[in-house]
């Protein structure tokens, strides 16, 4: 009942906003536990603060209904234009008691949902470092083993039902991790570590964003993560431990001799090959992702081509050049990277 | 008398005794002339009175002709109502910003304005509004009534007065002058470090910002110092503590409020100003700085900011409830309580900006309740004004329907601001358009509603005419329903997940409709604005002819024409209650004796204003002006070179030297009473 109820409220805001909508980037998602404690405590919050606003509403009315009663209008009446009505006296302290009662069942309702959820951090099963640059995410996820560790970018995998910590840092200026169908922000703050837990409840795909400005293309600093079972997630892990194929045909050879030889490799790393610089994101599984560029276009020939050619035109102010090839260099390039899955 | 031989005593000790007798016989023929000169002083009084006084009065007090005149003037009303009319110049120009932004963001995936542009929109729309807006305006009309609202001839510091005027003008320039120039900055208007720093943020944009921050210090501390003084040293005999008008109470508290947290953000914007220029690293970790210094430093001030905008507000309410419901305010004391708590409370909430920064957990608990803990003044002075409404005969007029526009906007605000104070909401709603339309509920209804209500309130005593009734009911409503359409969905834009300060945003998220329905209100009130200025504009030519007292009201600012005269007030009234123009029937009891032929004002004690000192008020000058241009060299100057500050301060020392040089050491024709 209570859980029908949550949902009908939840349907609220869709309802409202009457369009079509993907529970995609919304805080009413309900993807993770941290996201549903967020959901039961904003309905009570949103529950009590209306029907406060509904007394203060109902107050002024009553008050400018009886403004119509018998007697002149516009007239301070001499000599007891100072006494006050008794019931208004007790009515003051009658509101400040409402007032504060209020207000301590919603402090109280917060600290708990706020323990709550900090007790729920306590035994992480998967630990995860993002580190945030002006304006894409580095992603890597330790293993014990530490050969098993991995590192890509720009999109998070998370088995359902286990606890993530993810450890938050900065290379350049103040982000903020945000994934609002999962759970609450957190910075990431250069020379400080700010960490957020996450235990994903609903298999699906989520967008995320940066949430403090962080310059020129603060927009286009998205996130993409996809919340799979455990046994996908398991696979798709051991996927990305695996280096980059050789190129199998003369067009990807050719573009594979560019990537390596020429300005990619300054900033980019493809495990498997000579390229491993960690200026920019990792690339070695770079056709696998959804998004380029930090969620600026889908992952397709046609984007890879656009942003490969002018990345300025694309996202203007990111860190990545024009790289200034020629259009045959150009397709492959291409073809090469969309062989790295 | 015995002053001199006090002073002859004192002397007898280490010399002569002739030389004490010359001593003394000098002290005595000084004396003397001084008796003479005495007698010559003209001062009101029952000999003196009415035309020919006024004529008198007029005498003494007008300023200088001529455009050097103009520029010298220390008339608190000249100085109010240029500060006003900035101010609204200002507020246009933000408007205009903000147009931009929303036709930016009124489909997902446009490219109008690239995002270069759109960061110094929404940097310089903050920035304009916050520090050249919304501070401004309320210390401007604060600057032109609260002198008459007490019953004297010139605000404390009149000078001070105008060099505040005039840096923040200065002030204004810069920014706006460096944005013409395309080097206006692009970093936000908190400007948070490292990307403000010298590593992600070259060029001068930044620097020009935190000079900017620089002028409005300078000029809010030099205004909150005047408006301080004035209010608890120059009211009416008579005017307690207890009966003070409740705007002169918010005054105060904002003035207190703007003397603690300006030297914050001072400290902060000079810090991030010598890392720029001179490479210091304070907010640098490589080199042992911290870049969350700067958010502390930074909403240590900023979150006063809110209530310093905020505060000035609920005393225009107060006034207009007032006047309007034909009562005095109800509770009285616990408004003035509320102001104060409201002011002390304000200052243990700064931590609720940065519940995303990992500070420790629990630690974030004690933010949560001291921010929701504002809310009990603030719903305590809600209940005040409509228990004053429940009592009274509300008449409503413009300013009140701005009243009533302004509880049902504001109460919306403060409460998505409790919701805010919870940490585990503030993590998801913080830095989204749920905070942008958060504040601007607060911002907007809670100060930008009462600001209009209280100008057209004030219209006809700042102008001498009224405004036109039905314009501004037509305004009212297009702004109050305009408003609700720009800001309302955006608590929707917010809860779909978009982030702030983000010049476009991707189609299929459900952003589409709640940011079509933004941009179109947006254009709705800028109308709204619009229509208030043309109707400001045309009743200054065409408005009724305003009485002295057009509302009936009862602060003794209507106690003089409208407009009033240089002067203010012929005789300075004497108060008996808190609303003396209700209460004081006939002719007003006054003080006497202040001089007509030399400018003089009546200074009274801080609590019981028993008539204290009589103040010789400084005649008009340019030295502020000038001091004002020589610290903006200064200012400006060191954006380009750390030399600046040496150098510079050598003509902002001369001029101050000049503005401050006694005109005579002499003793003078008689002792002030006290």
């Amino acid at each position: 009942m209570m859980a029908r109820l949550r949902t009908a409220a939840a349907s609220i805001p869709l309802l409202l906003c009457a369009c079509s909508y993907q529970n995609y980037q919304s805080d009413f998602a309900g993807a993770a536990v941290q996201n549903r404690q967020f959901q039961i405590l904003f309905w009570i919050f949103l529950g009590i603060c209306a029907v406060m606003y509904l007394l203060v509403i109902a107050f002024l009315v009553a008050g400018m209904v009886r403004a119509r009663r018998a007697g002149e209008a516009n007239v301070v009446e001499i000599g007891r234009h100072h006494e006050s009505d008794p019931l208004m006296r007790s009515g003051l302290i009658g509101w400040a008691a409402v007032i504060g009662t209020g207000l301590a069942a919603l402090a109280i309702a917060s600290f708990a949902a706020d323990r709550s959820m900090a007790n729920a951090a306590v035994h992480p099963g998967l630990s995860i470092t993002v580190t945030g640059n002006q304006w894409w995410w580095d992603i890597q996820y330790s293993a014990s083993d530490t050969s098993k560790s991995i590192r890509t970018a720009n999109e998070l995998h998370l088995p359902v039902g286990i606890p993530a910590h993810i450890t938050l840092q900065s290379n350049d200026v103040i982000h903020s991790f945000w994934v609002p169908s999962l759970a609450g922000k957190e910075d990431l703050i250069p020379g400080r570590q700010t960490d957020v837990t996450i235990t994903p409840q609903k298999i699906g795909i989520y967008r995320g964003q940066c949430a403090e400005f962080c310059g020129a293309q603060h927009a286009h600093m998205a996130l993409v993560v996809n919340v799979d079972s455990y046994d996908h997630f398991i696979n798709w892990w051991n996927r990305q431990m695996q280096a980059a194929p050789p190129p199998s045909n003369p067009l990807a050879l050719a573009g594979y001799n560019i990537v390596t030889t020429r300005q990619c490799a300054s900033c980019h790393a493809i495990t498997g090959t000579p390229a491993s610089a960690t200026v920019g994101p990792d690339l070695t599984h770079l056709a696998g992702r959804r998004s380029i560029a930090a969620g600026a276009l889908p992952m397709s020939k046609a984007g890879l081509y656009g942003w490969i050619a002018d990345p300025q035109a694309i996202k203007p102010g990111a860190k990545m050049p024009p790289v200034g090839l020629e259009p045959n260099e150009l397709h492959a390039v291409v073809a090469y990277l969309e062989t790295l899955k | 008398m015995t002053d001199a031989i006090r002073r002859s005593d004192a002397l007898k000790g280490w010399r002569s005794s002739a030389e004490h007798e010359a001593e003394r016989r000098e002290v005595e023929e000084e004396d003397r002339r001084l008796a003479e000169e005495r007698k010559k002083i003209v001062r009101d009084g029952p000999k003196l009175k009415g035309e020919k006084l006024a004529a008198r009065l007029h005498a003494t007090w007008r300023r200088p002709r001529g455009f050097i005149g103009w520029l010298a003037t220390v008339d608190h009303k000249e100085i109010g109502r240029r500060y006003i009319v900035t101010a609204l110049i200002f507020l246009a120009l933000g408007g205009v910003l903000s147009l931009a932004m929303r036709v930016q963001l009124a489909r997902p995936d446009q490219n109008l304005i690239g995002a270069a542009r759109y960061n110094e929109l929404f940097t310089m729309h903050g920035s304009t509004m916050m520090f050249l807006f919304a501070v401004p305006v309320m210390e401007g009309v604060a600057v032109f009534i609260i002198p008459l609202m007490l019953g004297t001839r010139s605000t404390a510091f009149p000078r001070l007065n105008a060099f505040s005027y005039y840096m923040y003008l200065f002030g204004g320039m810069l920014l706006w002058g460096a944005f013409l120039l395309n080097i206006g900055p692009d970093i936000g208007w908190f400007a948070y470090t490292p990307l403000s720093g010298p590593q992600f943020s070259p060029g001068k944009r930044a620097d020009i910002w935190a000079q900017m921050i620089t002028f409005t210090e300078v000029s809010a501390l030099a205004a909150a110092v005047v408006l301080t003084t004035t209010i608890l040293k120059t009211r009416a005999p008579g005017m307690t503590l207890a009966r003070m008008p409740l705007f002169a109470w918010a005054m105060l508290v904002v003035a207190v409020m703007i003397i603690f947290a300006m030297p914050s953000v001072a400290l902060a914007s000079s810090f991030l100003i010598s890392d720029r220029l001179v490479g210091t690293q304070f907010y640098n970790h490589f080199e042992h700085g911290d870049a969350l210094l700067w958010q502390h430093l930074f909403w240590f001030f900023g979150h006063p900011e809110v209530y310093i905008i905020f505060l000035p507000a609920t005393g225009f309410v107060s006034v207009m409830v007032e006047t309007f419901c034909r009562r005095p305010v109800f509770a009285y004391p616990v408004v003035v309580l509320a102001l104060i708590s409201t002011g002390i409370l304000s200052f243990g909430l700064w931590v609720h900006h940065m519940f995303a920064t990992g500070l420790p957990r629990v630690g974030y608990s004690f933010y949560t309740a001291a921010s929701m803990s504002v809310s009990i003044p603030t719903g305590l002075q809600i209940f005040c004004w409509l228990a004053t409404i429940w009592d009274g005969r509300p008449r409503f007029t413009v300013p009140m329907l701005y009243v009533i526009g302004f509880i049902f906007t504001f109460v919306i605000g403060g409460l998505t601001g409790v919701i805010i104070a919870s940490v585990p909401l503030d993590l998801e709603l913080h830095d989204t358009y749920f905070i942008v339309a958060h504040f601007h509920y607060v911002l907007i209804g809670g100060a930008v509603f009462p600001l209009l209500g209280i100008l057209t309130y004030w219209y006809p005593k700042i102008t001498g005419r009224m405004m036109s009734e039905t314009l501004g009911k037509i305004g009212f409503w297009m702004i109050l329903l305009g408003f609700q359409l720009t800001f309302f969905p955006m608590h929707f834009s917010g809860m779909l997940g978009m982030p702030r300060r983000v010049y476009t945003y991707p189609a299929g998220l459900g952003l589409e409709l709640p940011n079509l329905l933004s941009s179109i209100g947006a254009f709705v009130v800028a109308a709204a604005v619009l229509l208030f200025v043309i109707n400001g504009v045309v009743s200054l030519y065409r408005g009724a002819i305003a009485p002295p007292n057009p509302w009936d009201a009862a602060s003794l600012e209507w106690a003089t024409s409208s407009p009033p005269p240089v002067y203010n007030f012929e005789h300075i009234p004497v108060i008996e209650s808190r609303t003396p123009l209700w209460d004081q029937e006939g002719e007003f009891p006054v003080v006497t004796g202040l001089r007509v032929d030399d400018k003089e004002m009546l200074l009274t004690t801080v609590v019981a204003a028993a008539p204290d000192l009589r103040e010789p008020v400084p005649e008009a000058s340019l030295w502020p002006l000038i001091a004002a241009i020589a610290t903006a060299v200064l200012f400006v100057s060191s954006i380009f070179s750390p030399w600046a500050i040496p150098f510079g301060t050598i003509p902002a020392a001369i001029a101050l030297i000049a503005w401050f040089w006694p005109k005579e050491i002499k003793r003078h024709p008689e002792p002030v009473i006290t």
